[in-house]
């Protein structure tokens, strides 16, 4: 796989679709750098001059403006190209330089993977109608440069967690995404013995089309790491990192990675999505998208098992309780609010037990569990608990699960 | 500067510190209402539709969508925001900074100019109000109400500088827009165009292709005025009409797609035969684009007309374009080629530029409107069908200008009272094909279902599916 250096001379053209123009001349009169301009035919974009504003995007009557083609840097559409076309060009087949195999991934992408996937209990497969996604399009060695556009802190000031919300914007250059796929951030400098860092993965939490519909951006959701797995104090390099960038600082990006743990996409699928914490940010990714889709009416039912300590600690508390009940069923439990007993997500998935059982039957229902090990165990323990209640055989449905495609564990 | 909707009507011109012309206008914003009510959209006031509104005049607000009821579209007065030091483009005035007033040696006719072309906006609305009986899908339906809003606040940017400058006699030209009506025998609109009937959705969209083509090009040229706050007015506006010819040109395109469709699977041209089938024939729509063609024509004058001559020259109105063209913007010694019409053939002549303004504004929107046909006539190329559509002459069927007495085939002949009796049939609709085209407009308001007669659009509006509940019914 030499791909990596065809990658990075890949470039995204804005360009307008002839078929549907109507040579109304707003875009040309919106546009502020004059990137727009025309003949007796067509109207074209100068590639060189296109800083993708997007001012052009929301006044065109048509929808022709709205187009985009991922070439080579050295093959971009001339001018003369394009005036002309009658209709737009297929988008090439990039094949060899937008996809990759596992073999080439990075190795801490590779072990990362097996121990996040381990507790799915086999090989993992995407969803029959789920989309195809492009993986390790950028390598350590060939990363892609960010722009951070946003930075929030999630939890609230007196919460214990420290959880952010950050935007990455990639430009003009490709940087494709899925529900479910995760990127590497290689945090700068180098570790004690002189070695640059290590990338982290994090899980996308924005849709395909981006944090903003429309823009080549991306959310993440990162929580502050201040003390190990043993509970001493530690300072996360990566974490730290990343969430203390400012707005305008350039981040290196590799991926994007993940082409099992993807949601489906034929109308009337069901999700089931069980998380902890930042293991929302999956979770958001997919409910976004299924938000957005909601005038279309494709049916399928959206449920949430949300654990945290407490509401405050909650990515995206807010946000979640404003979704309508007919659109997604959101549980959340707290295990630390005072003068009330402790909650996890096994016991609101125990509470719902004749829903979930049969959300586990139903070939259309996809589940999704994310966030820390601990999780694992109680839940897989309730849906065993749940399964002989009503006379089936945990370990005998979870094979068939896996062999549709329809179980999908990431822990870490 | 921002719109502020907590205003009873909604502006970026900061109406709020201006008492009296605020007062005038939400007096005159009842009155219009009743007109909407009156005339505007039959039987569909309490109706939801999918509009597009503008939020802001910035590129990333004017395209707001949700569903609103028409009567509660949030009409208001947007400029396009002041540039820095602007300077007059062209005529006498070139190199003087714009103005801000109506100079007093101009009034009446930056009056007449304002109030001719305000007229055409609610003229274009009771024209349309009875479509939506006979919509083809709930997506055109949504077209159709969401031109005619905007038409209405059209008419609402023309009012506005009435009575923002013409004092006491702009205020009555306000009252006069709501109370002439297109058609009518005592009161009509002032051009006849705008008297005509818009009877069913092919003249519709023939309508919206070709006339309000017209319109692009009469804004663009206000849009160059040195009289500003109308330059800034007629330039939001063209954002606006963009959608109106999108309308047009894709509702055509589509009934053409219709049409070579059926011919195809029927493997026949005669119309007869399509005509059993249900959808238009392509020499039907031939004619019905002749006729357009020529009326619309004649909106743009006479070939050679002093009033252009001066409106250029005080620097009233440009021409399409007119800082892109590399030339002295003041036309004191070039010429352009007219028609003449000579011993019964018809050939070219120079005359001065400046007399010939309204023939060059009319040469523009051609070559736009044939842009348009060529784009049309990718369809049957593309289907295998040995059929293109055809611009008639410049003086075919016209009734303003050097042809208006004079009998002109499409092809540009001179041609005889007898020759043009026995031929007109086949180059502008007949009484029949209007009642055979009228026959096939029933109503079609389920979601995702088309008329018989026309095709689905490629895309639907912000992208929502083809489905879309684009208007909901109570």
């Amino acid at each position: 796989m030499n791909a990596p250096t065809e990658n990075a001379e890949l470039v995204r053209q804005h360009l307008i679709d002839p078929e549907i123009c109507i040579r109304c001349n707003t875009c040309e009169e919106m546009c502020p750098v004059d990137a727009i301009t025309h003949d007796s035919r067509n109207y074209v974009i100068k590639f060189d001059v296109c800083n993708w504003c997007n001012a052009c995007i929301g006044p065109c009557p048509t929808g022709a403006i709205d187009n985009s083609r991922n070439v080579g840097k050295n093959k971009v559409y001339s001018l003369e190209e394009q005036y002309s076309w009658d209709s737009l060009p297929a988008q090439e087949a990039l094949s060899g330089t937008l996809t990759a195999t596992t073999a080439a991934l990075p190795e801490t992408v590779v072990s990362i993977t097996a121990t996040a996937q381990a507790g799915q209990g086999g090989p993992a497969l995407a969803p029959w109608s789920a989309a195809h996604p492009y993986v390790n399009l950028y390598t350590p060695a060939n990363p892609v440069t960010a722009t951070v556009t946003g930075n929030y802190r999630l939890t609230a000031d007196n919460a214990s967690s420290d959880i952010h919300h950050i935007v990455l914007d990639f430009g003009s250059v490709p940087f494709p995404v899925l529900e479910g796929q995760s990127l590497g951030i290689i945090p700068p400098g180098a570790d004690a013995n002189g070695k640059p860092h290590l990338l982290r993965m994090y899980s996308i939490a924005s849709p395909r089309e981006g944090e903003r519909a429309g823009h080549n951006n991306i959310a993440l959701t990162v929580k502050r790491v201040v003390e190990d797995h043993e509970g001493k104090p530690a300072k996360g390099i990566a974490s730290n990192y990343v969430c203390d960038l400012k707005k305008g600082d350039r981040v290196q990006v590799t991926g994007p990675y993940g082409s099992t743990y993807l949601m489906p996409n034929h109308p009337g699928s069901s999700l089931m999505m069980i998380c902890t914490g930042t293991g929302s940010a999956p979770m958001r990714a997919m409910t976004e998208r299924r938000r957005r889709r909601m005038e279309q009416k494709e049916g399928g039912e959206l449920v949430l098992f949300f654990g945290a300590r407490s509401p405050e600690e909650l990515p995206y508390f807010g946000p979640l309780t404003k979704l309508s009940k007919d659109f997604i069923d959101v549980n959340f439990a707290f295990s630390r609010v005072a003068d009330q007993p402790k909650k996890y997500v096994q016991d609101l998935i125990r509470d719902q037990a004749d829903k979930v059982f049969k959300m586990l039957k139903d070939d259309n229902c996809y589940i999704y569990i994310c966030g820390l090990k601990g999780m694992e165990t109680g839940v897989l323990e309730a849906f065993r608990d749940i399964c002989r209640q009503h006379g089936e055989d945990w370990d005998k449905l979870q094979p068939q699960l896996l062999s549709k495609a329809r179980f999908h564990v990431e822990t870490y | 500067m921002a719109i502020d909707y907590s205003q009873k009507i909604p502006n970026n011109v900061d109406l709020a510190s201006n008492k009296t012309l605020q007062r005038a206008l939400e007096h005159w914003q009842p009155a219009y209402l009743d007109w909407w009510n009156e005339m505007g959209p039959e039987k569909s006031q309490t109706a939801e539709v999918y509009l597009r509104t503008a939020v802001s005049v910035d590129p990333s607000g004017w395209a707001h969508f949700e569903h609103v009821k028409m009567p509660d579209y949030r009409w208001g007065i947007f400029l396009t925001p002041t540039e820095g030091e602007k300077k007059i483009s062209f005529g006498d005035h070139k190199g003087e900074p714009v103005w801000q007033e109506v100079p007093g040696e101009y009034r009446s006719t930056l009056r007449r100019i304002i109030v001719t072309q305000g007229d055409t906006e609610p003229a274009s609305v009771e024209q349309q109000r009875h479509l939506g009986q006979t919509c083809p899908s709930l997506y055109d339906l949504r077209n159709l109400f969401q031109v005619n809003v905007e038409e209405g606040r059209h008419l609402w940017a023309m009012v506005y500088l009435l009575h923002a400058h013409f004092g006491r006699d702009g205020r009555e030209e306000g009252e006069a827009l709501l109370e002439r009506r297109s058609g009518d025998a005592d009161n009509p609109r002032i051009l006849t165009a705008f008297n005509e009937k818009t009877p069913d959705w092919l003249s519709f969209f023939m309508f919206t292709f070709i006339t309000d083509r017209d319109g692009k090009y009469q804004l663009a040229s206000l849009a160059e005025s040195a009289f500003d706050p109308l330059a800034r007015s007629c330039k939001f506006m063209l954002t606006e009409e963009a959608h109106h010819l999108f309308v047009g040109e894709s509702g055509v395109g589509r009934v053409i797609q219709r049409t070579c469709e059926v011919m195809n699977e029927l493997k026949t041209d005669d119309p007869v035969k399509l005509r059993g089938a249900g959808v238009i024939d392509l020499p039907t729509l031939q004619k019905y684009l002749n006729f357009h063609f020529s009326v619309t024509s004649d909106l743009y004058g006479s070939e050679i007309s002093s009033n252009a001559a001066t409106y250029y020259t005080n620097g009233l109105k440009g021409r399409f374009e007119e800082t892109k063209i590399g030339d002295d913007h003041q036309l004191k010694e070039t010429s352009y080629k007219v028609n003449e019409v000579a011993n019964d053939n018809i050939g070219t002549i120079e005359v001065p530029a400046l007399s010939a303004l309204n023939e060059r504004l009319r040469d523009d929107w051609i070559t736009d409107v044939q842009a348009g046909v060529d784009r049309w006539n990718r369809i049957p190329e593309k289907l295998g069908i040995n059929f293109r559509f055809k611009l008639p002459h410049k003086g075919f069927h016209r009734k303003i200008g050097m042809f208006a007495d004079l009998h002109v085939s499409p092809e540009g002949k001179i041609i005889s009272e007898v020759e043009w009796a026995h031929n007109h049939k086949n180059w502008i609709p007949t009484e029949e094909d209007r009642l055979y085209v009228h026959s096939l407009m029933g109503r079609v308001s389920e979601p995702g279902k088309f008329a018989n007669w026309i095709a689905p659009p490629a895309r639907g509006i912000n992208n929502q599916p083809l489905d879309f509940q684009y208007v909901r019914f109570s």
